[in-house]
């Protein structure tokens, strides 16, 4: 998938990284940045959302320091259970982000759970449905989160 | 560093969490929508954003939609001792977009430092491995990427309504 944007579509991505202002007219402060209109701004993020290029606009939560949980994981899928595993781990709730990488532990998901115990029944979960080992990689330290990409 | 949050607050990242209000006066919107003032909303927000629980207030893109189709979790067995120093230093990397210690699982897995890069093709990803690789010198033991070959879901943290 690759979208076709415009200079200010691309402006705009870039400014929306970098944070939202916290004022009653806040698309009018946006849209004087970019030389634009709040309106046609606006109307931009709404299209830039239905099509999936943005896929998020708002509060981005630190889920730890609401008391909750993140947890990267990985199962090692024998091929031919691959779409069945899928289907199993991705119905869980928890599970907020899956990738498929290349390697023997070959899924790699993320657990995000409100409570920290909510992470081990999430994985017992996993484990009595697919019969699998959860690999279990929660953080010890934090050097870097920054998810920001120049569109 | 953990504080659950208030009712409010709470109330308040349930009605967020899957966006703002795509409307001229989002945090009118929210706030109607909470029963309190849009002052109310807006000082819970800058609360939350100086006490770190909100990371940033803004827009997501879809990597993928802006051309990022390669991704790389490079994961590197770094000596002990060394992990924060180096740690530090791999995450400064400006193509670096996550970096964590994790705990080893040995015998299976023996990494414990995660740097995610991200690049619009493969072989950028693999300059910017060479480039962590170079900066972790005899510290590091040994080392994988593992490339995304698919995104299998993708919907964010979700917390209960109740």
């Amino acid at each position: 998938m690759s979208a076709s944007l415009d200079a200010l579509d691309r402006r705009l991505i870039n400014t929306l990284q970098e944070g939202f202002p916290l004022v009653d007219e806040p698309w009018q402060v946006v849209a004087e940045a970019l030389g634009s209109t709040a309106e046609e701004v606006l109307e931009r993020v709404r299209r830039l959302r239905e099509t999936g290029v943005l896929t998020r606009f708002g509060p981005m939560f630190q889920i730890e320091r609401l008391g909750g949980r993140f947890v990267l994981a990985a199962l090692a899928v024998p091929e031919e259970r691959f779409d069945e595993v899928t289907a199993a781990v991705n119905a869980l709730p928890e599970v907020a982000h899956n990738y498929r990488r290349s390697h023997r532990l070959n899924m790699w998901f993320v657990l995000a759970t409100e409570k920290p115990e909510g992470i081990a029944e999430a994985i017992a979960k996993i484990e009595a449905a697919t019969g699998l080992t959860v690999f279990a990689f929660p953080k010890r330290r934090e050097f870097f989160v920054d998810m920001r990409l120049k569109a | 560093m953990e504080s659950p949050a208030d009712d409010l607050d709470r109330r308040l990242i349930i009605a967020t969490q899957a966006g703002l209000p795509l409307v001229a006066r989002p945090y009118d919107a929210l706030a109607a929508g909470l029963g309190v003032s849009a002052e109310e909303v807006r000082a819970r927000l800058a609360a939350m954003l100086a006490s770190g629980r909100i990371r940033r207030i803004g827009a997501v893109p879809n990597h993928y939609a802006l051309g990022y189709t390669a991704n790389g979790m490079s994961v590197w067995d770094v000596d002990d001792a060394r992990i924060v120093e180096l740690g530090e230093a791999v995450g400064r990397l400006d193509f670096v977009t996550h970096c964590y210690e994790r705990p080893r699982a040995l015998p299976d897995w023996p990494y414990n430092l995660f740097a995610m890069v991200h690049g619009r093709d493969r072989d950028t990803v693999m300059e910017g491995v060479g480039v962590i690789a170079r900066l972790l010198g005899s510290a590091c033991r040994g080392q994988d990427v593992l490339f995304s070959t698919a995104i299998l879901k993708k919907t964010g943290l979700r917390i209960g309504g109740g």
